[in-house]
């Protein structure tokens, strides 16, 4: 009885346990990178994010410039209830100004509400849920990187006009799969495609080879993946253990990060048609980038999450300047009016809706004979403008914006 | 859904019941004989995984070496942790095997993910053992068959061993009175030794079992351990037997809920264990102490 007893209190300490929480300080202009830094999501965010958030402090000179930085980064361990306790005790406690990155949709649309309610800034990079510039859009919230929208607009169009009419969704059951799936729906039925079915698995799953099964059945052509990180890695993995493309079926990695392709090996991961916003290898400039970030993140390169932390901070700390002043709101309103301009994503701009618009791009993961070496992963196939990229601000029924 | 499909359901479940199954019945062994609840044990899972993950970058030894290699080394670790820390244990109580041996295994772990990162590493399947037949039901790859009839050999050869062997008799009668089985000569602190790293042993088996189906991830472990001790909770803990077919039953529970409603798979077991606990606190197997 007793040993029952300790199992369960040892398993509730398992369940509960995560890194420490917040580390505190306090500063003038105060900045709290949060995010997952130690689950599936810890690669493609994680320290990752702090580390460009730091380069983007550094090379904006700040210092030079009299503006006092402080950095402070947390564990939200995906859970909404913990980020949102995070947040708080960032915003009312330790005087922090601005949180960025965010991962996790479900965190994400918890800290729009918090941000807005405090009347501080929150820059979404790694969040992906378009419902941040739709519904839920906040004059305190600019979505930064790329969004559901915008994957299902890139990789989906792709893929039906190619031929993959029919598909079936195996989707991450909360906030950021439940948008990207729906996203992605609509442009495969608008360009005369059709959803076979369906099948929502909990964040973080190990085994997905009862939901490959089922995809399987459905006789689908494609099989759309609305989840991200170590859940997709270990779908594509175990979905070429079942022959899922030897069966004549195909993936359609929704969100794929490079990290996901690194992790997975070119051998499987080849021939994927995946949509980001911002590679490494596409010009000087955010090769230089790189080359630096790599040496200060264990060699990962950067993601296109980890390049929107750098260019969102670097814009943040530029209206700051300006308007000497780091008031949430008025920063954020600021921000939208200036232009955008950064060595990452170049010239961009941030619409009423909070929406940061900039061109996306469509590659296709290299053959391993393609390849050069470690993270020599794409190929470009296609850019889509930056009128294109994003949902038109008229469609996202964005209250802030005026009819 | 028609009986075919309900079958592979069936068989995938099996599947992941045998890493159920094999992590439980280490889990029971070592507690049987060391009153030692385990928590390093999802950490010595992933250690397996990343033994085979080392064997085959830094020395080019494969698959087949690392299922045998692997175990041995994690084994020997799990020695050197129960010689130098959890042998101070024994007398006390419950709590402080339970609490080393969990920071043990934060401390594994945070290595390893500092080291290796979240997202895990490639590990592909042995060339004798890739493609996959067609059941006429479904598509089996031939190394998830490979993993069922591989765990439940091991499982059942472990059952024999420690229930009809002479020397299980030993480990069995040193577990009700060590110190009457020490009086006839058998030398009962090495006995434990060998056993945790046994039950150590079985978990990097595992391990390595898993790698060329999973990531080699750093979570790897943490992310089975909660399921294994829900399996061991609902099991019973001490019963050989009984952490194998429970391990097999809630796979396959579990791989019904994928079907019937996948958005509770990550919880039904918790359900069950809710359940179990309250009608048989000492689990459907358990000892009643």
């Amino acid at each position: 009885m007793r040993i029952a007893r300790m199992l369960v209190l040892g398993l509730v300490a398992l369940v509960a346990a995560g890194p420490a929480a917040a580390q505190m300080s306090d500063g003038v202009i105060k900045i709290g990178v949060l995010n997952d830094q130690s689950s599936l999501y810890a690669d493609l965010a994680g320290q990752g994010s702090v580390v460009a958030a730091r380069m983007a402090v550094e090379d904006y000179g700040a210092e030079k410039k009299g503006l006092k930085v402080e950095i402070v980064s947390a564990d939200h361990q995906n859970k909404p209830d913990v980020g949102s306790q995070i947040a708080r005790q960032w915003f009312d406690a330790d005087k922090v100004d601005v949180i960025v990155d965010v991962p996790n949709s479900g965190v994400a649309l918890a800290l729009n509400q918090i941000a807005r309610d405090k009347g501080k800034a929150l820059l979404v990079s790694g969040a992906a849920t378009a419902d941040l510039t739709g519904k839920a859009c906040s004059p305190n919230t600019i979505h930064w990187t790329y969004d559901t929208w915008a994957l299902a607009n890139g990789t989906g169009n792709a893929i039906v006009k190619t031929g993959g009419d029919t598909w079936f969704f195996l989707t991450a059951d909360y906030a950021f799969g439940h948008a990207l799936e729906r996203d992605t729906e609509a442009v495969v039925t608008k360009a005369g495609g059709k959803v076979l079915g369906k099948v929502r698995h909990p964040l973080n799953t190990q085994d997905f080879s009862s939901f490959l099964l089922q995809a399987q059945a459905s006789k689908a052509k494609i099989i759309g993946l609305a989840n991200a990180g170590g859940d997709t890695t270990n779908a594509i993995k175990q979905g070429s253990e079942f022959g899922i493309v030897r069966g004549g079926q195909n993936f359609a990695g929704l969100l794929v990060f490079i990290t996901d392709v690194h992790a997975l090996g070119l051998p499987t991961a080849q021939g994927l048609i995946l949509t980001e916003t911002f590679y490494w290898d596409m010009n000087d400039k955010t090769r230089a980038f790189a080359k630096r970030f790599a040496e200060r993140d264990r060699g990962i390169h950067p993601t296109m999450i980890h390049a929107g932390v750098y260019s969102a901070v670097t814009h943040y700390l530029k209206a700051v300047e300006a308007l000497k002043s780091d008031d949430g709101t008025k920063v954020i309103a600021k921000m939208k009016d200036t232009p955008t301009d950064d060595p990452l994503f170049g010239k961009g701009t941030i619409r009423p809706d909070g929406r940061k618009v900039h061109p996306a791009y469509l590659f296709e993961v290299k053959k391993p004979t393609e390849s050069k070496g470690a993270w020599d992963y794409y190929k470009l196939r296609a850019t889509i403008p930056t009128e294109q990229a994003f949902r038109p601000v008229d469609q996202g029924e964005c209250p802030l914006v005026k009819k | 859904m028609n009986t075919q499909a309900l079958f592979s359901q069936l068989l995938i479940g099996a599947i992941n019941g045998a890493f159920y199954a094999l992590l439980s019945l280490g889990l029971s062994v070592i507690f049987g004989l060391l009153n030692i609840i385990n928590f390093a044990h999802g950490a010595q899972y992933m250690m397996g995984a990343f033994a085979a993950y080392f064997l085959l970058q830094w020395a080019g030894l494969g698959y087949w070496t690392a299922l045998l290699v692997a175990p041995v080394v994690v084994g020997l670790l799990g020695i050197l942790i129960e010689r130098t820390m959890l042998k101070w244990l024994y007398q006390l109580d419950h709590l402080y095997g339970l609490l080393l041996t969990f920071g043990v295994a934060l401390v594994i772990e945070g290595v390893f993910r500092n080291e290796f990162g979240s997202s895990g590493l490639p590990y592909t399947i042995p060339p004798q053992l890739t493609g996959a037949y067609n059941l006429g039901f479904m598509f089996l790859p031939i190394y998830r068959g490979w993993v069922v009839l591989f765990s439940l050999v091991i499982c059942l050869a472990t059952w024999y061993v420690i229930e009809r062997t002479k020397l299980g008799a030993y480990l069995r009668a040193a577990t009700e009175n060590p110190t009457l089985v020490q009086a006839f000569g058998i030398n009962v602190p090495r006995m434990i030794t060998l056993t945790y790293g046994f039950g150590v042993a079985l978990a990097a088996l595992a391990g390595v079992l898993a790698a060329p189906i999973y990531q080699v991830n750093p979570l790897m472990g943490s992310n089975l351990i909660i399921v294994v001790f829900a399996v061991v909770v609902i099991g019973g803990l001490g019963s050989i037997m009984g952490s194998i077919v429970t391990g097999f039953a809630l796979g396959i529970v579990e791989g019904f809920t994928k079907v019937f409603y996948p958005e509770a798979s990550n919880t039904v077991i918790f359900v069950i264990m809710a359940l179990v606990l309250l009608v048989r606190p000492s689990g459907l197997f358990g000892r009643t102490t």
